[in-house]
């Protein structure tokens, strides 16, 4: 791995984490019940990039597991969120 | 035989680089954007366009000489199932709460403008 590479993961590892520190702002700040669980998925999806990128940075395949695993649960807890806004109960 | 590692690097590092900054467009959206309907196109554009890059470059990077690794598409495939259910339902969700939360209103006014005993009245004559 040349430098440059290395300099340009480095820096897309920042912009994710940039990126989830304003997500956690619009988490904390949301009016509605409904931003809070947009921005909790949009953290979800960022923490799978970032797994993602740092599978490339240690030359592992290891990380795809950890990644698909995040999404799924990303996907779960939105959508029991979502069913919760309905319903006021998750599972009828 | 230096040339072509050169240049799968290159579309990695182009690829990362893109992927971050469409994140972060995504989220200053998010951040910024002043209604909910518009706030929620913006997180798509990270859960789209940024994972396919990002697992593009994983791709280019793992498969180098005459193997390719497709464990990327399975991430893309995934967010591409899941992505629309959850949009959709969170936008189902929030349609139904400001009805009735506008519903809720609408019978608080009317039972503040006529009170009580009109209020059962005209209950009647809705329905």
């Amino acid at each position: 791995m040349t430098s440059v590479l290395s300099l340009v993961i480095s820096a897309t590892l920042v912009c994710f984490c940039l990126a989830i520190a304003l997500a956690t702002l619009r988490l904390l700040r949301g009016p509605s019940a409904q931003d809070r669980i947009q921005a909790l998925d949009f953290i979800y999806v960022n923490g799978m990039l970032i797994v993602l990128v740092l599978g490339i940075r240690y030359a592992s395949g290891m990380y795809f597991e950890a990644a698909l695993l995040m999404a799924l649960f990303g996907f779960v807890s939105s959508t029991a969120l979502a069913k919760f806004l309905f319903r006021g109960e998750v599972i009828e | 035989m230096m040339e072509p590692i050169r240049i799968f690097e290159a579309t990695v590092a182009a690829l990362l680089l893109t992927s971050g900054a469409l994140s972060l467009i995504a989220a200053l959206g998010l951040l910024r954007l002043p209604d909910f309907f518009q706030r929620m196109h913006a997180p798509a554009l990270a859960s789209t366009l940024g994972t396919w890059c990002v697992a593009l470059a994983s791709i280019v990077n793992f498969s180098v000489g005459a193997t390719i690794d497709l464990r990327g598409t399975v991430v893309i495939i995934l967010l591409a199932v899941t992505a629309p259910i959850t949009t959709t339902l969170l936008a189902r969700a929030t349609v139904f709460r400001q009805r009735s939360s506008a519903f809720i209103d609408q019978e608080q006014r009317s039972w503040d403008e006529h009170g009580a005993g009109l209020h059962n009245g005209q209950q009647g004559e809705k329905a």
